[in-house]
C-alpha cells in the first residue's frame, strides 16, 4: 500500500468519517448478534482495534508544518438551518482522536472479565461512546459539535448507572444533570451566533467575528464567552464545578473511568482552546485573570484533597482535577509554551490516568474494594503489578523522560511568562502530586501485609498485561520523543494564538 | 361570508374534494357505528379496528389526492393549502397509530370496541376541519366535533371511577373554554365586521386596531390555550390524562393539540393578531416552568407525561412569539415531532399498563430493561427525544423553536426555555433509570408485543429518528406552508 501514496491520499476526505463511525457500525453489529458473551467481546476488540489502526492514518499523513484544518470534509446536511457535515482536524484535535481510539481497545480488554452481566449492552454503549467522543473532536460545524457533545452524555450516564457500584444511580444522574444544564448555555450561545451569522461553520463564524461583521457582537460577546465557558468548565471540571467528578469516578466501572478521565474531561479543555480562545480572544484575555485563579485553586485544592483520600479511586479522581487545572492554566497563559504544554498534558494525562484507573480496577476485581487501608505489602505478592503501578505513578508525577514531565514543564514555563506568581503556585501542584501518589504507592505496596487475603492475590494475567503494556509504552515514548507530538501541535497552537500575537513569545519547548 | 360566494348557491364538484378526507373519515366512522350491533361482540373488536384503520389510510390517500386541488371552497370557509395538508396527514396518522395501539389494549381491558373506533375517526374529522377552516364559526364547530369525541373517549374505562371523573372534568372545563373561544369570535366580529380569518387579517393590517380586537384575541387564546394544555389553562391535564385510557391519552395529547395549534397559527399569524408576542411570552414561560416543575415530583407515569405535555406546549408556544417566517415552520415541525414521540411513549405505557391499568407508577417500571429489552429501548428513544437529545426529533424541534426565538431577539424567553429543557431532563431520566438501573419486581408480567402494537411502535420510532436525522424535508415543507399562509 505504501508504494502508492497517492491512493492513500485519496482516503483523506473520508478517513475522519471512517474513524468516527466504525465504532458505531460495530455497535450496530453487536446489536444484531446473539448474546454469546465471548463473541461480543472479541468483536468489540476487533472493531476498536480497527478504529485505532485507521486513526493512525491521521498522524502518518498529517502535514505537520501546516496550520489550519486537514482531512477536511464539508457536505451540506440540512439546508435550513444551514447545517454542514463539516469534519477536520488540526494538530490538537488529531492527537485527541488518536488518544480516544488508543484507549478504547484497552477499555475493552480491561472489561473482559469484570463485566459479566448484560455484556452485550455494555460493549454497545462503549462503542457508541467512542463514536461520540471522536465526533466531538473532529466536527467543525458548531451544530455537529453540539450534537456529538450531547451524544456523549447518554452512554456514559448509562455505563455509570448500569455497571457501576455503590451509589451508581446517584452518580449517573448527577453527572448527567450537571453537564446537561451547563451545556444548554452553550446551545443558547451557538444559536445566537447562528442567528447573527447564518451558519454553524466554525471557520466562517471565526472569520466573521474577526472581521467585525457580526451585529451586536460587542454587547453579547461576554455572555457568549460565558455560555461556552460554563459548559466546558463543568466538563473539565474546573473548581468550583467539579463536584460531580469524584462521584462519577468512584461509582463508574473501570472502562467508564478510563474514558471519563482519559478523554471526556479533555472535551472541556479542548472546547476552551478551540472555542473560547478561537472565537472570543478579547473576552478570553479579559477574563483570564479569574480563570487562572480558578485553575490554580483547582490544582492546589485537588491535590490537597487527593492527599487525604482513603479511597484509591477517589484519590485518582481528585488528582485529575489537579492535572486538568494545569491544562486550563496553560491555555489561559496565551503563550506558545503554555498551550503546547496544555495540549501535551491532555494527552499525557489521558494515557497515565487511564492506566491508573485500569490498575485500580484490576485491584478491585481481586478484592472488591478501593480502600487504601485494605492493602499494604502488595509488592511482595504482585511484583509485576507493582512494577507497572510504579512506572505509571512516576509518569504521572512528572518524572523526566516520562510523559508527565514535558507537558507540565511547558505549562509552568508559559505561566511564568505570563505572571511569575502563577508559575510558582502552579509548581507547588507538581510537588503535591508527587506527595499524594507516592504516599499512596507506599501504603499500598510496601510495608507488611496487614490483611492475610492480600498474600495470595494473583499477579497480572496475560490479558491484563496486554492491556497495560501499550499504556506504559506510550508513557515512555511520549516522554522520550515529545517532539513527535509537539511538532504537529505547534502550528495549530500558533494559529490559535494569532490574535494574541503581542503576547505570544518565543517557543520554549523546541 | 364573502360576497363572491353568496352568488353561488351550490358548491362546485371540486369543492367537495377539498373536504374529501373529512367525508371519508365520517363515512368510515358511521359505518363502524352501523356495523357494530350486527357482529358478534367477541369478533367485533378486531373487525371494527380493521375498518377504522382502513378508514384512516383511505383518509391519508384522500388528503394526498386533495393536495392537487388547493384553493378555497364552501363560500370561503375552507381553504386547502400545504398548511392544511400538513396537519391533515399528521392528525390522521396519529389516529392510525392510536388505532393500532388500541387493538391490544381493548382486548386486555375487555372493552367494547364499537363507539371507540368510531369516535376516534369522528374526532379526527373535527381536527382535520380545524386545520383547513378559515372561518371562525366553522372553526368553532370543528373544535366542538373534536372535543365532544375526546370527552367521551376520556371516559371509556367505564368501570374505573377515575376515568369517569376525567371525562366529566374534561367536559365541564372544556365547555367553558370553548365558550370563551366563541365569545372571542363574537368580539372579533364586533371589531372587524367579519368572521373570516382572511378578511380579519386584511382589516387588522389596514390601520387602526380596535381595542375589541385585543379582547377578542385574548378570549380566543383562552379557549385554544385550554385545548393545547398551556398554562395557566392547564390544570385539567394531569387528572384527565391519568384517568383516560392510555391509547386515548396518546391520541388526545397530540392530535387535538396539533389541530388547536393549527388554528392558533392561523389566528395569530394569518389574521395578524395584535398583542401576540406578550400574550404568548407569558403563557409560554408559565407553561414550560409549571409543566417541568410539576413533573419533577410525579410518581405516576401518566401524570408525569401529562405535566411533560404542558411543558412541551410551552416550548411550542415560544415559536408563536417569533417572527412568522421562522416561527410557523418551527411550530409545525414541533407538533409533528412531538406527536411522533408522545404517541410512541403512550403506546408503550398502554401496553405495559396491563388489565385495569394496574402498572402505571414509576416503581412498576423497575427492571423493565431486563424483562423486555425491546420495549424498554423503544421507550428510551422516545424519552430521549422528549429530553431533546441529538439524533431524535425532539432535539431539532426545540432547536428550531429556540433559534426562531433568538432571531426575533427573544433572549429572555430562549434562556427560560433552554434552562427548562435541562431541568426537564431529570424526570425523563428517572424513568430510564428505573428501567435500567433498578432491580425488577416480579409482579408485573412481561407480555409479548402484538403485531399491531409492533407496527405502531415501528412507525413512531421511525418518525422520531427520521425527524431527528433528516429533518430537512419536513422543515422545508413547513417553510413552504408558512409562505402560503402569509401570502
Amino acid at each position: 500500500m505504501n508504494a502508492h501514496p497517492m491512493n492513500l491520499d485519496n482516503w483523506s476526505p473520508v478517513i475522519l468519517t471512517l474513524v468516527t463511525f466504525i465504532p458505531l457500525a460495530g455497535a450496530l453489529l453487536l446489536l444484531l448478534m446473539p448474546r454469546r458473551d465471548r463473541d461480543i467481546r472479541v468483536i468489540s476488540l476487533v472493531v476498536s482495534l480497527l478504529a485505532f489502526v485507521l486513526s493512525l492514518h491521521l498522524p502518518v499523513h498529517f502535514h505537520r508544518a501546516q496550520a489550519g484544518f486537514q482531512y477536511e470534509l464539508d457536505k451540506a446536511w440540512i439546508p435550513t438551518p444551514n447545517i454542514h457535515y463539516h469534519l477536520g482536524v488540526d494538530g490538537v484535535s488529531m492527537w485527541l482522536v488518536v488518544l480516544t481510539t488508543f484507549l478504547t481497545p484497552l477499555c475493552v480488554l480491561i472489561s473482559w472479565k469484570s463485566i459479566h452481566e448484560r455484556v452485550k449492552e455494555f460493549f454497545i454503549l462503549l462503542l457508541v461512546m467512542e463514536t461520540a467522543l471522536i465526533g466531538v473532536f473532529v466536527s467543525l460545524d458548531l451544530f455537529v459539535f453540539y450534537f456529538f457533545w450531547e451524544a456523549t452524555l447518554i452512554p456514559m450516564a448509562l455505563l455509570i448507572g448500569m455497571y457501576g457500584h455503590g451509589r451508581k444511580v446517584y452518580a449517573a444522574i448527577k453527572f448527567f444533570m450537571y453537564t446537561m444544564i451547563a451545556s444548554v448555555f452553550m446551545l443558547a450561545a451557538i444559536l445566537w451566533l447562528y442567528a447573527k451569522v447564518g451558519t454553524f461553520d466554525f471557520v466562517t463564524i471565526q472569520n466573521a467575528i474577526r472581521a467585525g461583521q457580526v451585529a451586536n457582537f460587542g454587547a453579547a460577546a461576554q455572555w457568549l464567552f460565558l455560555g461556552f465557558f460554563v459548559a466546558f468548565a463543568v466538563k473539565v471540571p474546573l473548581f468550583p464545578f467539579h463536584t460531580w467528578l469524584p462521584d462519577a469516578h468512584v461509582e463508574a466501572p473501570t472502562a467508564g473511568s478510563v474514558l471519563l478521565a482519559g478523554v471526556l474531561l479533555k472535551m472541556g479543555t479542548y472546547g476552551l482552546l478551540r472555542f473560547n480562545l478561537g472565537l472570543f480572544p478579547d473576552q478570553a484575555r479579559a477574563n483570564a485573570w479569574w480563570v487562572m485563579i480558578l485553575a490554580l485553586i483547582g490544582i492546589i485544592y485537588g491535590a490537597l484533597v487527593a492527599l487525604v483520600q482513603p479511597n484509591m479511586k477517589k484519590l485518582i479522581a481528585y488528582s485529575s482535577i489537579s492535572h486538568l487545572g494545569f491544562v486550563v492554566l496553560g491555555i489561559f497563559s496565551f503563550t506558545q509554551a503554555g498551550l503546547d504544554g496544555a495540549t501535551f498534558v491532555m494527552l499525557a494525562h489521558g494515557v497515565s490516568t487511564g492506566a491508573l484507573f485500569m490498575l485500580a480496577g484490576i485491584l478491585y476485581e481481586r478484592r472488591h474494594t478501593y480502600e487504601i487501608s485494605e492493602f499494604g505489602g502488595l509488592a511482595g505478592s504482585m511484583p509485576v503489578y507493582a512494577t507497572f503501578f510504579l512506572f505509571i505513578v512516576l509518569a504521572s508525577v512528572g518524572l523526566p523522560l516520562l510523559n508527565g514531565f514535558i507537558g507540565e514543564f511547558l505549562v509552568l514555563s508559559g505561566a511564568f511568562q505570563d505572571r511569575a506568581v502563577y508559575g510558582i503556585l502552579g509548581a507547588t501542584g507538581v510537588i503535591w502530586s508527587a506527595g499524594y501518589l507516592l504516599w499512596m504507592y507506599q501504603r499500598v505496596f510496601y510495608g507488611k501485609i496487614t490483611h492475610p487475603v492480600n498474600e495470595t492475590l494473583p499477579d497480572l494475567d496475560i490479558r491484563e498485561r496486554v492491556a497495560l503494556w501499550p499504556a506504559a509504552a506510550a508513557a515512555l515514548v511520549m516522554g522520550v520523543a515529545p517532539l513527535f507530538w509537539l511538532n504537529a501541535i505547534d502550528p495549530a497552537v500558533h494559529a490559535a494564538l494569532a490574535p494574541f500575537e503581542q503576547l505570544a513569545s518565543k517557543v520554549v519547548g523546541q | 361570508m364573502n360576497p363572491a360566494g353568496m352568488a353561488q348557491v351550490v358548491p362546485h364538484g371540486v369543492e367537495y374534494i377539498r373536504i374529501l378526507p373529512e367525508i371519508v373519515l365520517s363515512l368510515f366512522g358511521m359505518a363502524i357505528m352501523l356495523i357494530d350491533p350486527l357482529v358478534d361482540e367477541r369478533t367485533s373488536q378486531r373487525l371494527l379496528g380493521y375498518i377504522a384503520l382502513t378508514g384512516s389510510i383511505a383518509a391519508i390517500a384522500a388528503t394526498l389526492y386533495q393536495s392537487q386541488y388547493p384553493g378555497v371552497g364552501f363560500w370561503g370557509m375552507i381553504q386547502v393549502d400545504s398548511f392544511s395538508i400538513f396537519f391533515h396527514i399528521l392528525v390522521v396518522t396519529i389516529a392510525a397509530v392510536a388505532i393500532l395501539t388500541s387493538y391490544e389494549y381493548m382486548a386486555v381491558q375487555q372493552m367494547r370496541a364499537g363507539e371507540y373506533y368510531g369516535l376516534i375517526l369522528l374526532g379526527a374529522v373535527g381536527m382535520c376541519l380545524m386545520s383547513s377552516a378559515v372561518e371562525l364559526v366553522l372553526i368553532f364547530i370543528a373544535l366542538e366535533i373534536s372535543s365532544i369525541s375526546t370527552y367521551v373517549l376520556a371516559g371509556f374505562r367505564r368501570r374505573a371511577a377515575i376515568s369517569s371523573e376525567a371525562s366529566l372534568k374534561y367536559f365541564l372545563l372544556g365547555s367553558f373554554a370553548t365558550a370563551f373561544f366563541l365569545y372571542g369570535v363574537a368580539m372579533m366580529f364586533g371589531a372587524t365586521g367579519s368572521t373570516s380569518i382572511i378578511i380579519i387579517g386584511q382589516v387588522l393590517r389596514s390601520g387602526l386596531i380596535p381595542v375589541l380586537a385585543y379582547v377578542g384575541i385574548a378570549l380566543m387564546f383562552v379557549g385554544l390555550g385550554f385545548k393545547v394544555a398551556a398554562a395557566p389553562f392547564h390544570v385539567w391535564t394531569p387528572d384527565v390524562y391519568e384517568g383516560a385510557p392510555a391509547p386515548v391519552v396518546g391520541f388526545m395529547s397530540t392530535a387535538p393539540k396539533a389541530a388547536a395549534f393549527a388554528v392558533l397559527l392561523r389566528v395569530m399569524f394569518e389574521a395578524n393578531a395584535p398583542g401576540r408576542v406578550w400574550l404568548i411570552w407569558v403563557a409560554a414561560a408559565l407553561s414550560m416552568t409549571l409543566g417541568n416543575v410539576g413533573a419533577l415530583v410525579q410518581s405516576n407515569v401518566k401524570r408525569l407525561l401529562a405535566y411533560s405535555s404542558i411543558a412541551h406546549a410551552g416550548y411550542l408556544l415560544v415559536a408563536f412569539a417569533a417572527l412568522p417566517n421562522q416561527g410557523i415552520p418551527a411550530a409545525m415541525f414541533y407538533t409533528a415531532s412531538y406527536a411522533a414521540m408522545n404517541v410512541g411513549a403512550f403506546a408503550v405505557v398502554s401496553h405495559f399498563a396491563g388489565a385495569g391499568e394496574r402498572y402505571v407508577t414509576l416503581d412498576d417500571y423497575a427492571g423493565l430493561g431486563r424483562r423486555s429489552p425491546i420495549l424498554a429501548a423503544t421507550l428510551t428513544i422516545f424519552l430521549l427525544s422528549l429530553i431533546g437529545i441529538p439524533m431524535t426529533s425532539g432535539f431539532f424541534a426545540k432547536f428550531y423553536v429556540f433559534s426562531a426565538a433568538l432571531q426575533a431577539n427573544l433572549i429572555g424567553l430562549t434562556l427560560i426555555g433552554v434552562l427548562n429543557s435541562a431541568i426537564g431532563a431529570y424526570y425523563y431520566l428517572r424513568i430510564i433509570v428505573m428501567m435500567y438501573m433498578r432491580e425488577a419486581r416480579d409482579e408485573a408480567p412481561a407480555v409479548p408485543i402484538s403485531a399491531s402494537l409492533g407496527a405502531a411502535l415501528t412507525i413512531s420510532v421511525a418518525a422520531t429518528l427520521y425527524l431527528g436525522i433528516l429533518p430537512g424535508r419536513v422543515l422545508e415543507y413547513a417553510a413552504r406552508s408558512a409562505a402560503d399562509l402569509l401570502r
